[in-house]
């Protein structure tokens, strides 16, 4: 198990140098840089070449990445090259958002999404399976922008219960916090439920064909019984993959959601400093996303691993 | 007659002072009964009385994270905003776009206009305690010249040097003659920090706020600064801004009431809030024009005069003003200087939409091929559209055309300045010498069309160089008449400024060179009980 967990760590590492690599040479491929996407139509050649030579810009592209992950094997991700702040520095507020909003719609998302898929199984074909099948293929078909507009429409503009602004800074409490991103989580939980809660339903109804569910029923066993005590723990595999995917989903790609409430959190920092071509807050912020993935999918393993006594002990 | 109404109108409208509808109004021949009557109209309207206190809440767009407070960084909507709370300039431009004396307290020119002197405000203090003098007016000045990054290097290329005759005044000298000079030092880059300053981030300045906290492109908050020098602005106790880059959500969070203002209205739902109660706009016709280029070397595509003729009428300004802005906005005649600007020429023929003489100019240049339109959203936002509906205009002239989308990125670099036909625009200038100088002067690195005509860099070099303001008019309005006669770009249409806030908040007037009253709405403004 150990031996297990150090492996898929060591690739772990590797996929995070490959992706940093691949967003270094992305980067490079982007027409422009640093200094022509800033001034813009007040460039000259003289200004552009003292803030290239400024910002290092002028030198070979290999041999600022070296530089480049040289300290960041260190921890140093390096300063902001559009206003010279510590990368570390800037990024770890935003972090913080972006993981409490993601923690925030998870908490409600995964159990509501595995009780209504537990639910659905045990009264397939009824009328609340039909139900919740309908209304979760209509939230994951309709845009997430548009599910934030129509929440603040209705429940800000029309109604005024929730404010259309989670504009949250350091100091805001607990509480406010709650208050001030409650749209934004709704829209986010409307967005990832329909797949946790589908996946949910399916693996549990493929395990109630299996021959011992059969026996079950024959044993007079009740439904509910049945599917929770029987099916659902065989059936955990699946969604515990579902269910990492889509918390690393929460966490990188939610930058819609950020605009649309103007959430402060590390998306919108990606896609301002892709435009600008402020090279390592994109490293920084594309680590961070990368390592996320990994390691939400490698939970997901050991967690199917664990759950699967065939898979614990392999002959 | 008509000039008398039309200050009465901008003073109303709170766009002029009193003194100056005065001044203006005695100027066109105005009796003094009647300037008793305009006079008492006015302070009706001015009757308000600023109150102190409260926080301005801002919802603005044109911030990213990359925003710093360092101002030669300056380039958009939040970081002027903010900048401009905590740091003073030497010049202001007024609202009819003339120069207003800050932190120098008033200059003059050497005959000859090369020379200046400028004679600086005593008594002013920083948010650090530092008493403001010479050297940090010249130690700030010094920002934007020589090896730097700032945004108004092009424009202090004029200066060939800064001198320190004494603590409160500083003597400028030019490398050409140039009667606008105090204008250019107005550029929005151009505030003053303590001499020797390279630790921008504390924002220390001399204007009405402290900073309270900088999070680049999302929020910055400010405080009054207790030893302010002005009394008759810095009202408030405090701002915060938030940037609201989404245009729906920016206009979601004014409705809902979580800020009190907001620039940049999309024109396709301003007529909603103006509808809307407690709501008002703040409208202002503004300098910022959409272009698009037309290079005319020898040998390039729109060498030949009919061609570029054919392009004037075969494009449809008042479809573009329509399509593009809602109306909100004003028809261009192919020069780069607004209506609002006093040295606009009236006497041009405004250009309009004929696709007969389009026609008859295409036949004559003997044009046969295809004309590409590179549009980029990156210019702004609506410059594919635009070019698209020219394109549906110019096929009815006869004109083959197709447009290019051009990707954002690297736009500036790779294909404004190089393409035949390329959309752009310009923010105003505060000077009709400088906008004409740095888009269409002969030795301008920005010439996108490279418009060369002898005679409009001679008329150019003239008019700077004329004190005297009725002979620069005469030499400007020709110039003007030059580029529109030779097309020297394409200039469809100029674009209002607007803004909205919500009842409660006093002193948000209108300004044609940008948005929130030219960026100092945080020093004007007050909250209504």
């Amino acid at each position: 198990m150990i031996r297990l967990v150090a492996l898929r760590l060591l690739f772990g590492v590797l996929t995070l140098w490959a992706a940093s690599a691949m967003i270094f040479g992305g980067t490079e491929l982007l027409p422009g840089d640093l200094a022509t996407a800033v001034l813009q139509n007040s460039a000259t050649p003289e200004n552009l070449a003292e803030m290239r030579s400024k910002l290092g810009l002028d030198r070979p592209p290999l041999v600022r990445y070296g530089e480049w992950l040289g300290r960041a094997a260190h921890g140093d991700l390096g300063v902001s090259l559009s206003n010279d702040r510590d990368v570390v520095e800037e990024i770890s507020p935003r972090l913080w958002n972006t993981f409490l909003l993601a923690l925030f719609a998870a908490l409600i998302a995964v159990p509501l999404s595995i009780c209504m898929g537990v639910l659905a199984a045990i009264y397939q074909g009824g009328i609340f399976d039909r139900a919740v099948n309908v209304i979760t293929l209509l939230t994951i078909s309709v845009p997430e922008y548009l599910i934030g507009y129509i929440l603040v429409k209705y429940l800000s503009v029309q109604y005024d219960l929730f404010p259309s602004l989670a504009n949250v800074s350091a100091d805001t409490g607990f509480g406010d916090r709650l208050w001030l991103t409650f749209l934004p989580m709704v829209t986010l939980v409307l967005v990832v439920v329909a797949h946790m809660m589908r996946m949910t339903r399916a693996s549990v109804l493929s395990i109630m064909a299996s021959p011992y569910i059969e026996m079950a029923i024959l044993k007079g066993v009740s439904k509910p019984r049945i599917v929770v005590l029987h099916a659902l723990p065989n059936a955990l595999a699946p969604i515990i993959s579902v269910v990492a995917l889509n918390l690393a989903y929460l966490i990188t790609g939610v930058v819609v959601v950020e605009a649309v409430f103007v959430y402060p959190g590390l998306g919108q920092l990606m896609v301002d400093a892709v435009s600008k071509h402020d090279l390592p807050v994109v490293q920084g912020c594309g680590l961070i996303f990368a390592g996320a993935f990994i390691l939400l999918n490698m939970i997901a393993d050991v967690l199917a691993i664990m759950s699967n006594p065939r898979l614990r002990r392999p002959r | 007659m008509d000039e008398i109404a039309y200050w009465a109108r901008l003073h109303n409208a709170g766009r002029i002072g009193r003194r100056e509808l005065l001044g203006r109004s005695a100027a066109a021949g105005a009796s003094l009964a009647l300037l008793g009557n305009l006079v008492a109209s006015a302070d009706a309207y001015a009757a308000e009385t600023p109150r102190k206190g409260g926080v301005l809440r801002m919802g603005l767009g044109g911030g990213s994270t990359t925003d710093s407070l360092d101002p030669t960084t300056w380039n958009d909507s939040v970081p002027i905003n903010a900048g401009n709370a905590f740091l003073g300039a030497l010049i202001e431009v007024g609202p009819d776009m003339k120069p207003i004396p800050e932190l120098a307290e008033s200059w003059e020119a050497k005959p000859g206009a090369v020379e200046w002197i400028f004679n600086l405000r005593k008594g002013v203090t920083f948010h650090n305690g530092k008493t403001f003098n010479a050297d940090d007016a010249i130690y700030s000045i010094n920002l934007h010249r020589g090896k730097t990054k700032s945004g108004a290097a092009g424009s202090f290329k004029a200066i060939a040097d800064v001198k320190k005759i004494n603590d409160y005044q500083i003597a400028i000298t030019l490398n050409s003659a140039d009667a606008d000079f105090p204008m250019v030092l107005t550029d929005y880059h151009n505030r003053v920090v303590p001499d020797g300053t390279t630790d921008f981030s504390k924002a220390i300045g001399t204007n009405a706020f402290v900073l309270e906290s900088h999070e680049a492109g999302v929020r910055i908050k400010g405080k009054k600064f207790a030893n302010f020098w002005r009394t008759d602005r810095g009202y408030l106790d405090g701002f915060d801004i938030t940037v609201i880059n989404d245009s729906s959500a920016r206009m979601n969070a004014l409705i809902t009431g979580q800020v009190d203002v907001a620039n940049r209205v999309d024109p396709k739902i301003a007529g909603l809030i103006k509808a809307k109660k407690g709501l008002s706009l703040v409208q202002s016709n503004g300098t910022w024009h959409s272009v698009i280029s037309l290079l005319q070397d020898k040998g390039a595509m729109f060498e030949s005069l009919d061609l570029r003729l054919a392009m004037k009428y075969g494009i449809d300004r008042t479809q573009i003003v329509k399509t593009l802005f809602g109306g909100y906005g004003a028809v261009g005649n192919d020069t780069p200087i607004a209506k609002i600007d006093p040295y606009y020429n009236p006497h041009i023929a405004q250009a309009v939409y004929d696709p007969e003489k389009a026609k008859f100019h295409l036949k004559k240049s003997g044009f046969s091929g295809e004309v590409t339109i590179q549009a980029s959203d990156a210019a702004f936002n609506g410059a594919v559209d635009m070019a698209t509906l020219m394109q549906s205009t110019l096929s009815k002239a006869g004109l083959k055309v197709t447009v290019k989308k051009e990707p954002a990125d690297g736009f500036w670099s790779n294909v404004w300045l190089k393409g035949n036909c390329v959309t752009s625009y310009w923010g105003g200038r505060s000077t009709a010498t400088q906008m004409l100088d740095v888009g269409y002067g002969p030795t301008a690195p920005w010439n996108e069309s490279h418009f060369k005509d002898p005679k409009f860099g001679k008329l150019l070099d003239e008019a700077r160089a004329e004190l005297n303001e009725g002979k620069r008019r005469e030499i400007l309005y020709e110039a003007q008449a030059i580029m529109s006669a030779q097309v020297a770009t394409l200039v469809p249409a100029f674009r209002d400024y607007i803004d909205a806030h919500h009842d409660n908040v006093g002193g948000h007037t209108p300004h044609a060179l940008f948005d929130l009253d030219n960026t100092l709405l945080t020093q004007k403004a007050w909250l209504k009980a």
